[in-house]
């Protein structure tokens, strides 16, 4: 099932939470919709849902205008990002619920009901839970008996609202693996929204990076970190630091740095500012002819990763760099010495910056 | 257990000792004396004699017209404080806040007040009543009128047990529900209505309780015709009235004996419900 979204737009008094997005959804593709808070990506699941009515536009399942549609008739299954079990009902019953709702006719007899919902929590992995209640269950099993009741009716697309945003730092890791092996098994067409980059990165097929209520950029996961259309896209899609640059024919000078910049290929010099993430800068105790001199200012060791602070010598800006902890302890720096820098890579757009 | 531990370990709060003193002390005071009081009242009487005022043909006629019309009455504000309740949380309209304060006035209002106001309203020549004639419904000074009576006074019950369990639940349960297809009338009885059921039957029996024992308000609207309207909370009055302080106690103990029953019943429907659904957020 394609979701075909056009020309929608949303207001809630002044502000607008969604600014005219066109956007198409694949068949069976598991699409991100990335966005840090208030850049309407919730507001837009929520109009593909039913549960938002757009102020205009037109949103199509499979070439079939829905727009009119009520939420009860189209089919989709949600999850919500605190789960919204119905609390007196037991873990079966909140699976079967959309299947007891049905119209007469079309309702299966129990024993198919039992049947399914038996299916379902097995692909759950939680078929031991039937009886229990949602109170006796922990965070992620709560949501994935959500995830399994919105399977339950064979939903055409499947939209799922910050669905691991209440949970802790690992169950969430783990859940997020599980979602991306489900999607593979199911196949079913489906939108989640996340303000978190790694999980949109590590789950996606397809990454829709939204702010201020309009569509930055639109691609898979690689595309979109390693080509981001812009400076936002590139801030928003983990952490950078931003250098002032002087561009010239295919060529960034930062301080006394050149790299190359093909894109860039006019020929009067012009003012930029290039981005570097942490893990992008080379770090040499020796002088070396086109670095940068910095003073190490702080050095954190998380885990398997250093973290250091510079301080530019000329400047006095602020660098974030992050390298492997066994390269840092072979350079034998340690805090307050001096030392040079490399920026590797480099995004260079023109302009003043942000 | 939380109970004895309390004697033993420090506590963060001090005063443990005197707080629970003090409550113990004011509840003896105001709910144990007097009940002690009514059973030693009661007591001068042999179980012969309480039997015969207990059942005296015109008391038993106040029995029927107070539990029938507090019947009616709670079960018309089941339904009417559920209506307020559902308006005053879930839809924002110019007036809700005084609305909401409103509900309170049956409290707030000397029940006195209330029955006066409401016998002179539904008179036969008040703004109301003068209409109702026109259907030859007669309200003041009748068995209907003591149901108002009760209505009024008792709402706020219902009302303020629903609204805050209303208030929790948020829509996403409603959305989850239509997302999987539900009309809104199977939303309403299968998801929102188990929710509230227990806030639902609290405030509804409670408004039962209050009404069997309405003094204030009824007796300015029943007009308190022998074996017709009269109620009986009047009935011990009367016996009061009549320096027969032991009859007012016999029958008085009725009354609290129905609503100790009562109230019993209600906290043991919230605790069921508190055992399946505890600690969900």
């Amino acid at each position: 099932m394609s979701i075909s979204i056009e020309q929608v737009n949303k207001r809630f008094g002044d502000f607008v939470a969604v600014d005219n997005v066109n956007l198409n959804i694949n068949t069976g593709e598991l699409t991100a919709l990335l966005g840090p808070s208030g850049s309407g990506k919730t507001t837009l699941l929520r109009i593909i849902a039913g549960l938002e009515q757009a102020d205009s536009g037109r949103i199509q399942f499979n070439n079939e205008d829905i727009t009119g549609q009520h939420v009860s008739e189209r089919g989709v299954g949600f999850v919500f990002q605190h789960y919204a079990l119905f609390k007196h009902m037991t873990v079966f019953e909140n699976v079967a619920y959309g299947l007891t709702v049905k119209p007469k006719k079309f309702r299966p007899s129990k024993a198919e009901i039992a049947k399914k919902v038996n299916k379902l929590l097995q692909l759950v992995q939680l078929d031991w839970t039937a009886d229990r209640y949602p109170a006796q269950l922990s965070g992620g099993q709560r949501q994935r008996i959500a995830l399994a009741r919105a399977l339950a009716v064979e939903p055409k697309v499947l939209l799922l609202d910050e669905p691991f945003g209440a949970l802790d730092a690992k169950v969430r890791a783990e859940l997020r693996r599980w979602l991306r092996r489900l999607h593979d098994e199911i196949h079913v067409t489906s939108v989640f929204v996340t303000h978190d980059q790694e999980e949109a990165l590590e789950v996606a097929d397809r990454i829709v990076v939204m702010n201020k209520g309009a569509i930055e950029q639109d691609g898979t996961p690689e595309q979109v970190y390693d080509h981001p259309a812009n400076p936002f896209v590139y801030e928003f899609l983990g952490n950078v630091n931003l250098f002032h640059a002087r561009v010239k024919q295919g060529q960034t000078t930062i301080g006394n740095v050149q790299l190359a910049s093909p894109e860039h290929t006019n020929g009067d010099e012009q003012d930029g500012f290039a981005y570097v993430r942490p893990h992008e800068i080379e770090v040499f105790k020796a002088p070396v002819s086109d670095g940068l001199k910095v003073k190490l200012d702080l050095v954190t060791i998380v885990g398997p990763v250093a973290r250091l602070e510079v301080l530019t010598d000329t400047e006095q800006q602020l660098i974030h760099i992050e390298l492997p902890k066994e390269q840092f302890k072979q350079l034998a720096l340690a805090q307050g010495d001096i030392a040079w820098i490399q920026p590797r890579y480099s995004k260079v757009f023109l302009g003043e910056g942000i | 257990m939380t109970f004895y531990r309390s004697f033993t370990s420090k506590r963060v709060l001090p005063g443990f000792g005197i707080s629970l003193g003090s409550s113990l002390f004011f509840i003896s005071l105001v709910i144990l004396l007097p009940i002690t009081g009514l059973i030693v009242q009661t007591a001068e009487l042999s179980w012969p004699q309480y039997w015969a005022i207990i059942s005296d043909p015109r008391v038993v006629a106040t029995y029927k017209v107070t539990v029938s019309a507090a019947l009616v009455a709670s079960v018309f504000n089941l339904f009417f404080g559920l209506l307020m309740a559902w308006i005053l949380t879930r839809y924002r309209f110019p007036g809700r806040i005084l609305l909401d304060g409103l509900m309170d006035l049956p409290f707030a209002l000397p029940t006195a007040v209330a029955g006066l106001t409401l016998a002179a309203v539904f008179s036969t020549q008040g703004w109301f009543g003068q209409y109702l004639a026109l259907w030859d419904i007669k309200v003041s000074y009748t068995w209907l009128g003591i149901v108002l009576a009760m209505i009024f006074t008792s709402v706020p019950f219902v009302v303020r047990s629903v609204q805050p369990v209303l208030e929790e639940f948020g829509p996403e349960y409603e959305e989850a529900s239509a997302t999987l297809g539900a009309s809104p009338w199977q939303t309403f009885l299968r998801i929102i209505l188990p929710e509230i059921k227990p806030a639902l039957l609290t405030g509804t029996a409670l408004s039962f309780t209050r009404s069997l024992g309405e003094f204030g308000a009824v007796i300015f609207i029943a007009g308190n015709l022998p074996w017709q309207t009269e109620v009986t909370s009047l009935m011990i009055f009367v016996r009061l009235q009549e320096f027969d302080y032991a009859g007012a106690s016999a029958i008085a103990s009725v009354v609290l004996l129905a609503s100790l029953i009562l109230l019993f019943i209600i906290n043991g429907i919230q605790q069921r419900y508190q055992h399946i659904t505890g600690g969900v957020k």
